[in-house]
């Protein structure tokens, strides 16, 4: 990359442009290859294919084969391989196709890419990303469904990213990339390419470890993220007819968790909903629920409710929906909240 | 001065051209017609078939479906040759072996329509279901086969899996215990020469996927997967070798995906018209046809005839399917545990009232 493709580039980015996610996730990808040739894509059909659903679209046209790598057909060597590259100052940003196939990866992510600051104190790293689309609601075959972030939010070392819209999709990324340390990036495919919204290429990332305040309000904290945050906004909007003004945050980096911004908020509203996607029992939604019984008691108005996913197997696309929470569900648990309040 | 500790070739073997002309002569068993009847019928209905479910699927009525359009005889050698008590560990495009070994149509549609029942097999009650995660079948195919060995049973574990399937691990962990534990195990590699938009020549650069086998320790053998009569026969070897406990093989069947990879692709964006075209030339089912007329074993009445039977075979598999309502959303808790734990009893009550009186219905295909 020369210096005047750089400044074309930064020339071009005063403007913003209609986006959906996918395509926030191509651009913060461009961008940060454009920036730094450390930064590399692999994957399976990540090349020539660019990807099943185009997220690295015209990747390798634009910075070539040694940048954008078609893998074979492994999991846990993509994400191993990620590892001894960064250890060696590449930045890898490898893709796994869904995250129904990403189990294979847990050693090498358990095992070595969390931890290697720690057990060379901090003479090797890992500044990698893995991006996984995830969740469910499209439809999709067995396996290409489940939300499983929990697994990697109770990993000490590993942080866990899940974006909401095209421009956390595009800022986050962007920012996972530039983290010194191994980044788990979780992209809700149900949202995709469900809405656009400007975003512009101006390289700016936007902080991990943060929530974002999407809404704010008086009677009662929403919180949630991914693509249940089309949901819990449509919630806020229903309640909002029936007078209860509900705040909506937006996790966003499930680990680590601000739990500061959670609480700061449930101490002005003295209720919490949390709604997830994913399983209920050792869900994110209980360990953000375990924080406020520990630090929030005496602000909270009523107890903190969760709707989430069932404890099941996420069922295949013909029922899928009855698994996943509603707006309804939603609603009904806010309601139940400033009942029960004190 | 420097030896050679050990050599291997990896052998070739086919019986028919793409015109269905012998190359040489046929094994004993191709005497039985009836068997090579059954085998073009298998192949002319699962093609049309597998057809329908794409059409199916465009129309909104399917859910992603992987076409097997062009690998017809591998399947319908594996479900021919197979004995009724060995046991199918099958990965995604193994229809028509499923087929025979029992699996009814409507229950392969169910599956790919997003319907559990689908799996439930009526008629093999000891094959697996599908495998989606790529290669990890290949492990189970290895405990099928030990469990064989350690009650004494001459019976064979069945497993396939695709050309991108060999890049993994479980892979190479499963051949390597075949063995060293002499597994009663038969390995049919599916090189459709695509994994997605992936060649075949990006998993490997070994000149074959056969010769991985020799690392192994078992016997690999590269057949033309698209000649019926090679696919059968080296399926047939290895089967006769698992039953005399002489251990497992790995059999690559050399074949071509003349389908997108499923309907959720489009190979058009990776692949050239005359890859597609050359791919057509060497399809499985036309030189069949032509070798079964040229022998009388077959005529233009006859095909007629089963482009008919086969109508309304899939017909009726469709309307079935079509016709089956969802299961009840509180299914979902049903068979996860033998015993169904407390806190799940809760859920479950809570899926039932939420989708009220009305809600069994909803789910569409
Ligand atoms: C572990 C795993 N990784 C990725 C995928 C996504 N995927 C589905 S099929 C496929 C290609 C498989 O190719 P191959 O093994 O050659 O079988 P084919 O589909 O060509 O028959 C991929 C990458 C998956 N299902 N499982
Ligand atoms: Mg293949």
């Amino acid at each position: 990359m020369n210096i005047a493709a750089k400044s074309d580039t930064a020339d071009a980015s005063v403007v913003s442009h209609k986006i959906t996610m996918v395509e926030a996730v191509n651009l913060a990808l461009a961008r940060a290859m454009q920036e730094d040739e450390n930064v590399v894509v692999l994957g399976e059909d990540v090349g020539v294919n660019g990807g099943v659903f185009r997220a690295t679209v015209n990747l390798r046209e634009e910075f070539g084969l040694k940048r954008v790598m078609d893998t074979p057909l492994a999991e846990t060597l993509i994400a191993g391989m990620a590892i001894g590259m960064a250890a060696q100052g590449i930045r890898p940003v490898a893709e796994i196709q869904f995250m129904g196939f990403i189990y294979a990866t847990m050693e090498q992510i358990v095992s070595h890419a969390s931890r290697m600051r720690n057990r060379t104190r901090g003479r090797l790293s890992c500044p990698m990303v893995l991006r996984a689309p995830f969740g469910g609601g499209i439809h999709a075959p067995e396996h290409h469904s489940e939300s499983t972030e929990t697994l990697f939010a109770h990993i000490p070392g590993l942080r866990v990213v899940i974006p909401s819209s095209p421009r956390r999709a595009y800022g986050l990324l962007l920012a996972a990339i530039r983290n010194d340390d191994p980044v788990v990036f979780l992209e809700p495919k149900r949202i995709y390419r469900a809405s656009s919204q400007d975003v512009t290429d101006d390289g700016q990332a936007l902080p991990l470890d943060t929530c974002f305040t999407l809404r704010e309000g008086t009677d009662i904290t929403l919180v949630s993220w991914g693509a249940m945050i089309q949901e819990t906004l449509q919630a806020a909007d229903q309640l909002l007819e029936q007078d209860i003004s509900a705040e909506v945050i937006d996790v966003a980096s499930i680990s680590p968790l601000d739990m500061a911004t959670i609480r700061t908020s449930v101490a002005k509203t003295g209720r919490c909903c949390i709604v997830h996607e994913a399983a209920r029992t050792h869900g994110v939604g209980a360990e953000i629920a375990a924080e406020l019984s520990e630090s929030s008691l005496f602000d909270l108005k009523a107890p903190v409710s969760r709707v989430t996913g069932y404890d099941t197997v996420m069922p295949y696309y013909r029922n899928e929906m009855h698994y996943m929470p509603t707006v309804e569900r939603i609603c009904e648990a806010a309601t139940i909240l400033m009942e029960e309040g004190l | 001065m420097m030896q050679k500790t050990f050599d291997f070739f990896i052998p070739y073997n086919r019986f028919m051209n793409e015109q269905g002309k012998l190359e040489q002569a046929l094994p004993e068993w191709s005497r039985d017609q009836e068997r090579l009847i059954e085998a073009y019928e298998t192949m002319v209905l699962i093609r049309n078939f597998d057809q329908k479910v794409v059409a199916l699927q465009r129309t909104g009525k399917m859910g992603t479906y992987p076409s097997i359009l062009g690998q017809e005889a591998i399947g319908v050698a594996v479900g021919q040759t197979m004995r009724k008590d060995d046991v199918l560990i099958p990965y995604y495009r193994d229809l028509p072996a499923q087929y025979l070994r029992g699996v009814r149509l409507v229950e392969t549609l169910l599956y790919w329509g997003g319907d559990e029942r689908g799996s439930q097999y009526q008629h093999c009650p000891e094959d697996f279901p599908n495998c989606v995660p790529i290669s990890t079948q290949m492990c189970h195919a290895a405990g099928v086969a030990t469990a064989f060995k350690i009650r004494g049973e001459k019976r064979a574990a069945v497993v396939t899996c695709g050309d991108g399937a060999t890049s993994k691990g479980d892979f190479l962990e499963s051949l390597n215990v075949a063995g060293v534990w002499q597994l009663p195990m038969v390995i049919v590699v599916n090189n459709n020469q695509w994994a997605i938009s992936t060649p075949r020549k990006v998993q490997s650069a070994g000149q074959t996927i056969a010769q991985k086998a020799i690392g192994a320790g078992i016997e690999g053998i590269q057949v033309d997967g698209n000649d019926y009569f090679a696919i059968s026969d080296a399926v047939q070897h290895a089967l006769e070798k698992a039953h005399a406990g002489k251990g497992a093989t790995l059999i690559e069947a050399i074949s071509y995906r003349l389908g997108d990879h499923t309907t959720a692709d489009d190979a058009t964006r990776y692949r050239s018209k005359e890859d597609l075209k050359a791919g057509w030339e060497k399809e499985p089912i036309q030189r069949l046809r032509h070798y079964l007329l040229s022998q009388n074993l077959w005529s233009e009445s006859q095909e007629k005839e089963l482009q008919n039977k086969s109508t309304k075979i899939i017909e009726t598999a469709v309307s079935d399917y079509l016709n089956t309502p969802p299961e009840p959303p509180e299914s979902m808790f049903d068979h996860l545990f033998a015993d169904m734990p407390a806190p799940l009893i809760e859920q479950r009550i809570d899926v039932k009232s939420l989708a009220g009186p009305g809600g069994t219905q909803q789910g569409s295909h």
